[in-house]
């Protein structure tokens, strides 16, 4: 990536969330609105003072997010409201917790609430959905719409009836006055003539919210909406998407990384009955009535392509390439005095693997050209991003280009950057057809961009009272989430610097997170076993933070820690470790059992703590804190990219292993719920704090210090 | 899963197929049509298709039946399971032509209308699915597990379970839907 593109890719991510893009080289309609959402009434609602609600969200709560958004609500004259909003369902559970938003403000039962999510032809700018901010942001956003609106309708139903506002009730959908025996709904309102004149002037803001303990549909756990479909197999992701006429594309490949194009002929796939081919600078690829045939059109391309490779760094260099290449040198440990002076010091390296994202719903677009005016589905957590990569690459205007995102399988931080989209938009553009790109399970695991790898240094010193009087931790390339340490630790220095990466990069589920706090609750381990104090009440010892304080200790004893870290049995071993990062707090003791015989080490029980502050629907925040839990023992324990020659080893789920049913642990989750606190995300945090209680907990079985993920007992075979 | 939990394995198994099935490895050149019947949610087809072209393929692409899904392409993940003849396959490794004579089901096939599968509505009790794109072929699992064997141990449920894939990691309510169907079809 040039530093050109890199700094317009960094303009566009928020803070935090990051994406290398691929450089590709070749050469609001008001009657969109009606068409789908029927006649009715709009209000749309700008950014409200709902928001400063979540600046209190703690540390770490900030980074990515979108600009303050806005909320699009339409009342059908058919009695059905629909929230537009420019996040996107991946799993994460966003459709229903927007729509417990809403219907709690506008006091309807939820099944009267739609969602249209993602579509950039509807729906506000809402940013990424990344970084945990659709219940800090997002959430307030539509409950601040939604209130906003039921109080303009309250009020112009009390002018209808010539009553005071205050006199009437807002209950399932219905507007009541009591006294009268009066009621009407929204849909009556949405019909009437004098409802636009009503709304030509501008919306309220300040709406009070609906306080927690009076929520009536949020803090409650309101099923998926869209489940039936779901296991009906009826919902249409983006990849089972069709358009008539519809071709399927399949993209040449380079065979390692780096390699560049030379000469390539196109006639023998040409010569197929019904192919397309295209060559378009770097972009060459072929469509054709059925993904069999286009597979062979590709092969009849790939057989002619000639290429000039290029050396590429193997898996095994990465930690000192990273080390080699850190921009402006590694910074030294500014604390020299300390070092001299302190009756204790020590320093460790850790390092961290690539690995990706791999959902199981691999990149998928469907591009369909009309008139010159370009419509895609396809999955993304970033619509207005790829909205504007594909007007940029086809020198569209910005209304020429509508992007659609059906709920897609899963994204994980990785469908942040278009380029499928583009693949799939070049191909219908010569085809004269709309084309489906959808990428293979190889495709996904070398051309998607990776989680960083890091190298992380970490010193400290302690004084005979075995307090820390500093830190120094240095992230080579990974990431500043999390980099700066929770504790009391005395004089600190924090730094992230980047490094010339070897592999595409970009954001991952809770970031760099997991890298620094792999590193730093292992360093803390192994402080508190250089001090010869137990690593609870050393981390206690040095922690300030209520709410850390209390997943740590709630956790601590559930998992009985003060007696079980005293209990020695064979190759069994206890660990613990927390961590915060985007406004929550967790918690995790971990025991595992060391069969050094077998190279195995088995995570056997965990106990999880986790805080999110007021919650808003304990069923599917118990579904998060699994999903980060159980994913995170991939990266933890197995799950690494092995490349070398440019070559990537292990791009198949054969070779490069995933968690699976069994592997899963026996688990006691617990969520402290602070309906005092402002709401926070929790698709991500909770997978931090396991990688490094599994390192610690097998350091106490072994007296082994692993000081890398994937945590392992022998060192990684060479390729 | 279990008491005693488990390590990551040195390498996945593949998944375990039914006896009977007839499989042409998919080969990589141009190959010739093959024409056959084949039952696909009860509904008889003739086919002609390119002999080696993949079951899946053969029923998104030609049939519109898109509940089976791509994943791995290798019979890893377990997202394009149908059962054929009531025993679970991977469509992605499956030419349409192997399933010939055979009768095939996908998830659309799965319930009667709109009634749903029990192991469908144990699914949607449990709340089993967060972006629920392995759930078709998880769903389809149990039913060919319940199938074969129809009261199978815990450790049973969890082995054939572990040839699916669910990168949203919702394994514990996976299991929990598992065992909910187990105990229903045991009723």
């Amino acid at each position: 990536m040039t530093k050109q593109a890199r700094r317009e890719a960094d303009a566009e991510m928020p803070v935090g969330e990051f994406a290398d893009s691929v450089e590709f080289t070749f050469a609001m309609d008001r009657r969109r609105f009606v068409q789908v959402l029927g006649a009715g009434l709009m209000i749309a609602v700008g950014p409200g003072a709902a928001l400063a609600q979540e600046r209190n969200g703690g540390r770490g709560g900030r980074g990515a997010g979108a600009a303050p958004a806005a909320a699009r609500i339409h009342f059908g004259e058919d009695g059905r409201v629909t929230v537009l909003s420019g996040k996107i369902e991946m799993g994460q559970g966003a459709r229903t917790e927007l729509t417990q938003a809403a219907a709690e403000e506008l006091r309807v039962p939820v099944d009267q609430v739609r969602m249209i999510l993602g579509d950039t032809g509807l729906a506000p700018d809402d940013g990424l959905t990344a970084g945990s901010r659709t219940t800090p942001s997002t959430v307030p956003a539509v409950r601040q719409g939604a209130a906003a609106a039921r109080e303009l309708l309250v009020d112009l139903a009390a002018k209808q009836w010539g009553v005071p506002p205050g006199s009437l009730e807002v209950r399932d959908g219905w507007i009541t006055e009591n006294a009268g025996g009066r009621s009407l709904t929204y849909a009556d309102l949405a019909r009437g003539g004098e409802v636009a004149a009503a709304f030509a002037q501008s919306v309220p803001r300040d709406i009070a919210l609906t306080p927690v303990a009076r929520w009536r549909v949020m803090g409650t756990s309101v099923p998926r909406v869209d489940r039936r479909d779901l296991v009906a197999g009826r919902h249409q992701y983006p990849s089972d998407r069709t358009r008539p006429g519809m071709l399927y594309g399949k993209i040449l490949r380079p065979p390692s990384y780096g390699a560049r194009l030379l000469a390539v002929d196109l006639g023998p796939a040409r010569a197929m009955a019904g192919v397309v081919a295209v060559q378009d600078g770097s972009l060459v690829g072929v469509a054709a009535p059925t993904t069999r045939r286009a597979v062979e059109a590709l092969r009849a391309v790939s057989a002619t392509a000639q290429w000039e490779v290029r050396a590429h760094p193997s898996s095994r260099e990465v930690p000192g390439l990273l080390r080699r290449n850190a921009q402006g040198g590694v910074p030294p440990n500014p604390f020299a005095d300390e070092l001299a002076r302190a009756p204790k010091r020590l320093r460790a390296t850790y390092h961290v693997a690539y690995v990706q994202h791999a959902p199981m719903e691999t990149r998928s677009a469907l591009a369909e050209w009309d008139q010159g005016r370009l419509t895609v589905w396809t999955g993304t957590q970033n619509p207005f991003g790829y909205h504007r990569e594909l007007a940029r690459a086809f020198r569209l205007s910005d209304d020429a280009v509508r992007v659609i995102v059906p709920d897609f399988g899963g994204g994980f931080g990785g469908k942040h950057t278009g380029e499928c989209a583009i693949e799939a938009a070049r191909l219908a553009q010569a085809a004269g057809r709309p084309v489906l790109v959808r990428w293979t399970r190889e495709e996904e695991f070398t051309w998607a961009y990776f989680r960083p790898a890091a190298v992380i240094d970490a010193e400290a010193t302690l004084d005979a009272d075995n307090r820390l009087t500093s830190w120094h931790f240095i992230n080579l390339n990974s990431g500043g989430s999390a980099l700066e340490t929770p504790y009391r630790a005395g004089r600190t220095h924090a730094r992230f610097v980047r490094s010339d990466a070897p592999l595409r990069q970009g954001s991952y589920r809770v970031l760099a997170a997991t890298a620094n706090n792999f590193a730093r609750e292992s360093f803390m381990d192994e402080l508190a076993a250089a001090a010869g104090v137990d690593p609870l009440d050393f981390r206690l010892a040095h922690l300030d933070e209520p709410r850390l304080r209390a997943v740590l200790e709630t956790a601590a004893n559930r998992f009985r820690w003060k007696q079980r870290v005293t209990e020695r049995r064979d190759n069994l071993g206890v660990g613990l470790a927390c961590g915060t990062e985007k406004g929550s707090v967790v918690a995790a003791c971990a025991e595992v059992l060391v069969d050094a015989a077998r190279d195995r080490i088995v995570v056997r029980r965990v106990c999880q703590v986790f805080e999110c502050g007021a919650v808003v629907n304990p069923d599917n925040l118990v579904a998060q804190i699994q999903s980060c839990l159980i994913m995170g023992l991939g990266p933890a324990l197995r799950e690494e990219m092995r490349f070398a020659g440019g070559v990537m080893r292990n791009a198949a789920f054969s070779r490069y292993h995933v968690p699976r049913l069994s592997d899963v642990p026996e688990l006691d989750l617990h969520v402290l719920d602070r309906p005092d606190l402002p709401s926070a995300g929790a698709g991500e945090t909770p997978l931090i704090a396991i990688a490094p209680a599994i390192a610690n907990a097998v350091f106490q079985a072994t007296g082994r210090r692993i000081r890398e993920m994937p945590i392992r007992l022998r060192a990684a075979q060479p390729e | 899963m279990r008491s005693q939990g488990s390590g990551f394995r040195r390498g996945c198994p593949p998944l375990p197929l039914g006896p009977g099935s007839v499989y042409i490895p998919l080969v990589n050149s141009p190959d010739t049509d093959a024409t056959f019947t084949v039952t696909v949610n009860g509904r008889q087809h003739t086919v002609t298709t390119e002999a080696q072209r993949s079951l899946l393929d053969w029923l998104r692409e030609d049939l519109g039946l898109t509940g089976p899904k791509y994943g791995c392409g290798e019979g890893q993940c377990g997202a394009c399971t149908v059962l054929v003849d009531g025993r679970r396959e991977h469509a992605c490794l499956l030419p349409a032509a192997g399933a010939a004579g055979k009768s095939v089901t996908t998830i659309e096939g799965l319930g009667n209308g709109d009634q749903l599968h029990p192991v469908q509505e144990a699914f949607l009790a449990e709340g089993a699915m967060q972006c629920g794109f392995c759930t078709p072929g998880m769903i389809l699992a149990a039913v060919a597990l319940l199938n074969e064997k129809p009261q199978p141990t815990e450790a049973e449920v969890v082995a054939w379970m572990d040839a699916h894939i669910c990168r949203c990691c919702g394994y514990p309510r996976i299991l929990n839907a598992v065992r909910r169907a187990v105990a229903e079809a045991e009723r």
